[in-house]
């Protein structure tokens, strides 16, 4: 690039182009150590670059978008039906929330009803899909500190998790299963008792986890009173879901803004109280999602036993199309918090514009506050405990 | 070895003093006991690459390697040819000669150890008076096998690895060398195979329960190997969710198996100096070690096989302590490792050692003081944890079980 043709420097921006970033930290002498896109512990194609002139950093700057996919144009240019396999690449790790967070915008949007036993049917599918991703996010995160046995421990459990989802759905990964006004297929036979079957057995598995590795002496020094997030910071950040709560912030989508069938269910929104080190520090956000799965367990012993017979699609025409300029929206609580879909529909088949908004995107914003005076191997801890997903930030 | 040797060449009527080609076989020897250590080296940390393998993945819920052989065991083999047929790349902005020479380096003083290691109660290649001091000696090349390979490379990843591991291993020299001073000075001797002489074979003969101290400096020293070999909680400096891969990162093919041979020889190396020093080595229970230095013919063949026999078992349940560590323990953070080192096990082995000299006065006036502190120990620092320990396993097994099979009919 030639000198004249480089953007004008203004002294006042504040926003700093990363580039403008790196011959910066040059300039200062500071080691400049480019953490990813390929790098064993940032959870997916994201770059940090780091200043660095030791083991101590004196900033992380996150680098998003090598993953970014135009999910949202898609959902422009596919029919309503159409788009629904494309949300489950916005979070692959848990799909079933992005499908659902999709399907109820649509059934906003033209003021379709689910039948019950549809909803339930979701929430099992969604509740099982949680306890999956955080198996998948504690079992990281205690690799990323260095404990490489709960890894395959949290993906064995997995595994069955995925047993069930593919019995339930035909996919182990990206379902597909829900459907606009419906799920995709009934619970198979006899599929109670196999989540039960599971449920016990992973019950006592989570005791297990918690002797292997959560209150484990060595992960708690690492991560007690690590990267605090007061309370004010969280909200200020606009962190949702487990990393919300950590922070001691009682907020979950689930009870504060019900949807789906969930005010009939009893279930605690587990908050994090600092009992290893500081509020908001890395291990309340690894405790959080330990207690989340708790939780989840109990929701789905209460929607095996409620579950209604009846009809799993609703009334839904076959060519979904709203009137031009409605718009609808749609708030769930996703294993990564807080997930968002806006729709406006442009009179025909296809969305005019459909907008989704999830919480790895706005946990990337607090690491370059928090990772200040940090060190590298803190910074691998700090990411991994705020679960982030690349596909989910860039989509 | 050499009065072994001296011994053989007066069997040909020949005075070693005198007779011109004794300085040869000297040589010959040497060359034959280095050939034997290099392999004997090579080979342990090869099948210690496969039992590890099967360990973790026993621990894991995963089958690990069964292919090549029986349970997998020739995988080692496999990974070895695979690993000196590969090109051996040397990355373009690297200091060539460096990166070249610095494997050696590792490899070098890893082997130089097996000098002064004793086996068995005779099988040892060179019994010199300042065996420990030689051992914490020559250990100390592989640091700076692992400073070049990491400044070297030009990579940055490489010399993070590299800083780290110096920073490690230098400090914790000091606390497994204080550590290691304790036997030294009870038993009286440099020597490895004098300091195992001074034990007997009977637990509660062991170093490690003679006195508080020793018991205490057992573990200091374990701790400080686990750090000078890099091995979990301690692996910081190849830590791959952090730097990659460390100061190996941009080694491949033969090269970047020295590494390797280095660390898994050196579960060996670490768990046979805990043995010699602090576990009684090779001393069989009831028999003493000079009666098997009376001992002739057949008999002693067979008693020199159960001392290795002994010496082995001791050595690999080490082993397998560090590498059921490495599976289950977090990585620790550099800060805390450099805290544990200098603020708790530096002066916790340097109180030990004065508190060892003192305690020989002790017992050297009150000799019942010292007999009843090996029993106390044995029974209360050894019987008891390791009964409790075993329980709750048990309990823990019974809790949640270790085999779940009950999807296979889904």
């Amino acid at each position: 690039m030639t000198e004249a043709r480089r953007a004008p420097e203004s002294p006042t921006m504040e926003m700093t182009s990363n580039k403008e970033i790196l011959r910066r930290i040059e300039y200062t002498g500071d080691m400049l150590l480019n953490m990813g896109p390929q790098h064993p512990s940032t959870h997916g194609v994201i770059n940090f670059l780091v200043q660095t002139d030791g083991e101590v950093m004196k900033r992380a700057i996150p680098e998003v978008g090598y993953l970014h996919r135009s999910i949202e144009k898609i959902g422009e240019k596919c029919t309503y039906n159409g788009f629904m396999p494309y949300t489950d690449r916005v979070d692959y790790i848990a799909a079933m929330f992005a499908n659902q967070g999709w399907a109820m915008v649509v059934e906003r949007l033209i003021g379709a009803e689910v039948p019950k036993r549809a909803e339930y049917c979701r929430v099992i599918a969604c509740e099982l899909n949680r306890i999956s991703s955080h198996l998948i996010s504690v079992g990281t995160m205690a690799m990323d500190v260095g404990a490489v046995t709960p890894f395959p421990y949290a993906l064995r459990e997995r595994e069955f998790i995925n047993d069930l989802l593919e019995e339930l759905c035909g996919a182990r990964l990206t379902y597909n299963y829900l459907r606009i006004g419906g799920v995709a297929f009934d619970l198979p036979e006899g599929y109670g008792e196999k989540v039960i079957t599971f449920l016990d057995h992973f019950e006592k598995i989570l005791v297990e986890f918690g002797r292997l590795i959560t209150y484990n002496e060595i992960f708690v020094q690492r991560l007690a009173g690590l990267a605090p997030i007061p309370r004010e910071m969280a909200i200020d950040y606009c962190l949702v879901g487990p990393n919300l709560r950590a922070s001691g912030v009682n907020f979950d989508v689930r009870k504060d803004e019900p949807y789906s069938i969930y005010p009939e269910l009893q279930f605690d929104v587990p908050v994090g109280h600092g009992q290893m080190g500081a509020l908001g520090d890395a291990w309340d956000r690894f405790w959080i999602r330990t207690e989340e799965m708790k939780q989840s367990c109990r929701i789905l012993r209460q929607c095996i036993a409620q579950i209604p017979k009846g009809e799993v699609m609703g009334k839904v025409p076959r060519k979904i199309k709203p009137p031009e300029g409605v718009e609808a929206y749609s708030r769930i609580e996703s294993a990564r918090g807080d997930m968002q879909y806006y729709a406006v529909s442009g009179g025909t088949e296809n969305a005019y514009r459909v907008k989704v908004r999830t919480g790895s995107f706005t946990a990337m914003g607090i690491i370059d506050a928090l990772s200040r005076g940090l060190m590298i191997a803190d910074l691998v801890a700090l990411i991994a405990s705020l679960d982030v997903v690349a596909p989910e930030i860039d989509r | 070895m050499q009065g072994w040797i001296d011994s053989l060449i007066r069997g040909w009527g020949q005075d070693p003093a005198s007779w011109p080609w004794t300085q040869m076989i000297y040589l010959a020897f040497m060359g034959a006991a280095a050939f034997v250590v290099i392999n004997f080296a090579a080979i342990t940390a090869g099948i210690f690459s496969w039992a590890e393998r099967r360990v973790a993945a026993r621990m894991q819920s995963r089958v690990g390697p069964n292919r090549v052989g029986p349970f997998g065991f020739l995988q080692w083999v496999a990974d070895a040819v695979k690993l000196l047929t590969k090109e051996d790349l040397v990355p373009a902005e690297a200091d060539q000669f460096l990166f070249r020479i610095a494997p050696y380096f590792m490899m070098v003083g890893f082997c130089c150890v097996f000098v002064t290691l004793p086996f068995s109660h005779s099988l040892i290649v060179a019994d010199m008076n300042i065996g420990i001091f030689f051992i914490l000696a020559v250990t100390a090349l592989i640091v700076v096998g692992i400073i070049m390979s990491g400044w070297s490379s030009n990579s940055k990843w490489s010399l993070f690895g590299a800083i780290r591991s110096a920073a490690q291993i230098i400090s914790y020299e000091i606390p497994a060398g204080m550590a290691l001073m304790i036997p030294v000075l009870l038993a009286g001797t440099l020597s490895t195979q004098g300091i195992i002489r001074a034990q007997g074979g009977w637990p509660w003969q062991w170093f490690v329960f003679d006195n508080p101290a020793a018991f205490v400096a057992f573990f200091i020293y374990f701790i400080s190997a686990l750090a000078e070999g890099n091995r979990t909680p301690f692996d910081l400096p190849e830590a791959e969710s952090e730097l990659v891969s460390g100061y190996n990162t941009e080694y491949s093919g033969m090269r970047f198996s020295y590494f390797f041979l280095v660390e898994w020889g050196n579960m060996w190396v670490m768990s046979a100096l805990a043995a010699t020093m602090f576990l009684g080595g090779w001393q069989i229970p009831g028999v003493s070690a000079a009666q098997l230095d009376a001992m002739t013919g057949g008999k002693a063949v067979v008693f020199e096989l159960l001392s290795l026999g002994i010496f082995v078992f001791k050595t690999l349940f080490w082993v397998f302590v560090v590498m059921w560590l490495r599976w289950t323990l977090p990585r620790i953070r550099v800060d805390q490792m450099m805290n544990m080192c200098w603020k708790y096990l530096v002066p916790a082995s340097f109180a030990g050692v004065i508190f060892v000299a003192g305690w020989m006065l002790l017992v050297h006036a009150l000799p019942k003081v010292g007999t009843a502190t090996h029993w106390i120990l044995f029974l209360g620092a050894g019987v008891v944890p390791a009964t409790l320990f075993v329980a709750r396993v048990a309990r823990n097994l019974r809790d949640t079980g270790d085999r779940f099979d009950f999807t296979s009919n889904w």
